[in-house]
């Protein structure tokens, strides 16, 4: 139907650009954490795993795994739960629901930076959060500079600002459950708790595997939110992964390291983008439209995730 | 009884979404004998006042921060589409050697994370001059050519495109349209809500942008909203008024765009959650 070159015509500048700004970076990062650039940066040496090698034995990176990883395990739980009940109190048919669903959903779109800001001033000394302790007699807590406390400060912050979207996730899935199944659950004598115990969790369980994977990968992205509220302290509390990265390359000029620890991150979501594609509901690709009788080129038909969407938001948060 | 009660409950989340923002806004409207520190807090302004957003926009550059961030969203997301258009055309409705290659490697970029990238991606554009250095529009493009196309951006519109009936492409060869005409007068009408989709989402994408800007940026007239915000809350770390009212000031162009088109934000929310 059309010229044998007409598909390339279109890819050409698509293409130039996914060349120059993801295949050719890409392989760039691979040399550059080959290289040590630390003695001096325009003539970087080849050490080979080197690099690799010093990460394993620097503190301050395991520092930054292990942050990253405390990270994870208060954030996803804690996403995955909170949400539900937030989309339980917002189901349903009641006036105004829309417009309270589009107030609780704000804080998902307003941008990391000013959420940053705005906590910063409620977590101040003398700030709302601690007036509010004082009502209950409690003393002054050190929000974001006390070094046991800081890492928890801002793991609030992304908790209470990814919820909706989660929210969202959970709602929709909500609202295709049917309203018999509680009716018959009623019948049965459930009460509200075994009701949303035997009925809505069942129902809801695929989803929380999503929500798991997804905050997940966006948890071992973190950065933003530690750099506008702490920098990573007090005394490296706060450095998460993507922190030490940033600070490596930007601040210390040492690109080897930094690369090979980007490697590392890119290694571990990797993993979990594979488990990803693993749990999430699979969609048969649709047969490239030609008549037919004829499936996607090659013949065979590919199974791909149906979530890359939520995934590309879902870890911008 | 049971209503009153699940009305308390909501007006109680919705204060907690947007409680921050709210004492911000407080902060921002008072006086300046006012003390913010007040114990009890005053939620009340005593003095209202809008001078902190006037001292705001002239001790920072807070208009160049406006327009950068404005210029560099419009033109990723113009970018995003044009290429993703492009890309995803041919992809759905053609069939051609290397296809499944091709297609299958635009997927695996979704994978790589960012902050791989971006120590060579700022190699790469200090050889092209396009950090702040080399001026205004060079910083422009230096923020928005590396995010001008995207593996997500390319598969979520040959989606929408590969849903569409043949016959459609058919009967307007007969007709003597070439490809050209068919994308155009054809496809591109009917993805429009895919569309829209997508360009909230490199809106939202690069409106908030930080770490990227924060690297190639240095000059504070090329700074967008969000590295202008974390310098303003540096420079004047005291002024809690001043960094207030100009944070305010950056949220209204995306409340604006929210409020406008929300069922476009919560579909990306809900798209691909509900099955059939």
């Amino acid at each position: 139907m059309f010229k044998k070159r007409t598909p390339y015509l279109y890819l050409i500048l698509p293409g130039l650009f996914m060349l120059g700004f993801f295949f050719l970076p890409l392989i760039m990062a691979f040399r550059i954490s080959l290289s040590d650039y630390s003695h001096d940066i325009y003539h970087p040496a080849f050490v080979g795993l080197g690099n690799y090698l010093k990460l394993a034995h620097t503190a301050p990176f395991w520092n930054a795994m292990q942050n990253t990883f405390l990270f994870l395990v208060g954030v996803v739980p804690a996403m995955m739960v909170l949400p539900i009940f937030l989309a339980l109190l917002l189901n349903g048919k009641l006036k105004g629901l829309a417009i309270f669903r589009s107030l609780i959903y704000i804080p998902v779109v307003i941008s990391m930076v000013v959420v940053g800001i705005a906590w910063r001033w409620l977590y101040a000394d003398d700030g709302l959060i601690n007036w509010l302790l004082s009502l209950f007699h409690q003393p002054k807590v050190g929000w974001l500079v006390n070094p046991d406390i800081a890492l928890y400060s801002v793991m609030i912050v992304i908790v209470w600002k990814g919820m909706a979207y989660y929210m969202m996730m959970y709602l929709a899935h909500l609202q295709s459950l049917s309203q018999e199944l509680y009716e018959a659950a009623e019948i049965d004598g459930a009460n509200l708790w075994q009701k949303h115990w035997h009925v809505t969790l069942p129902h809801l369980r695929p989803t929380m595997v999503m929500v798991a994977i997804i905050s997940t990968i966006g948890s071992l992205k973190v950065f933003t939110e530690i750099y506008v509220m702490t920098r990573g302290g007090p005394v490296g509390a706060t450095k998460t992964l993507v922190y030490y990265i940033y600070e490596r390359a930007f601040e210390n000029l040492d690109l080897g390291i930094a690369s090979a620890a980007g490697i590392i991150l890119m290694l571990i979501l990797l993993a979990f983008s594979l488990l990803e594609m693993k749990f999430s509901p699979k969609d048969e690709i649709k047969d490239t439209p030609p008549k037919a009788g004829k499936s996607f080129p090659g013949g065979k038909s590919v199974a791909l995730p149906t979530e890359p969407l939520k995934q590309e938001v879902g870890s911008a948060l | 009884m049971k209503k009153a009660l699940q009305y308390l409950v909501l007006t109680f989340l919705a204060l907690q979404a947007l409680g921050p923002f709210l004492w911000l806004l407080s902060t921002a409207l008072k006086g300046p004998g006012e003390n913010i520190f007040a114990y009890p807090p005053q939620f009340i302004p005593a003095h209202l006042t809008l001078d902190n957003f006037f001292s705001v926009w002239h001790k920072v550059p807070m208009p160049w921060f406006f327009i950068n961030s404005i210029v560099v969203t419009l033109l990723t997301i113009f970018f995003n589409i044009t290429l993703s258009v492009l890309a995803a055309y041919p992809l759905a409705r053609m069939r051609f050697k290397g296809q499944n290659t091709i297609f299958f490697s635009i997927l695996a970029t979704m994978m790589i994370p960012f902050q791989v990238l971006m120590i060579p991606l700022y190699l790469i554009c200090l050889k092209l001059n396009l950090t702040d250095s080399g001026g205004l529009i060079n910083a422009w493009l230096g923020l928005v050519l590396p995010f001008a196309v995207s593996g997500f951006g390319i598969f979520f519109v040959r989606q929408a495109m590969v849903t569409l009936p043949r016959e459609l492409e058919e009967s307007a060869v007969l007709d003597g349209c070439n490809s050209w005409q068919i994308l155009w007068h054809i496809l591109l009408p009917l993805i429009r809500p895919t569309l829209a989709t997508l360009a909230v989402f490199a809106f939202m994408a690069t409106w908030g942008e930080f770490l990227w800007p924060s690297i190639i940026l240095s000059d504070p007239q090329h700074f967008t909203l969000p590295v202008g915000l974390v310098q303003l809350q540096s420079a004047f770390s005291a002024d809690w008024k001043l960094i207030a009212a100009g944070t305010l000031l950056s949220m209204v162009p995306m409340l604006v765009f929210f409020f406008a088109l929300q069922r476009y934000f919560v579909s990306g929310a809900t798209s691909g959650a509900v099955k059939g």
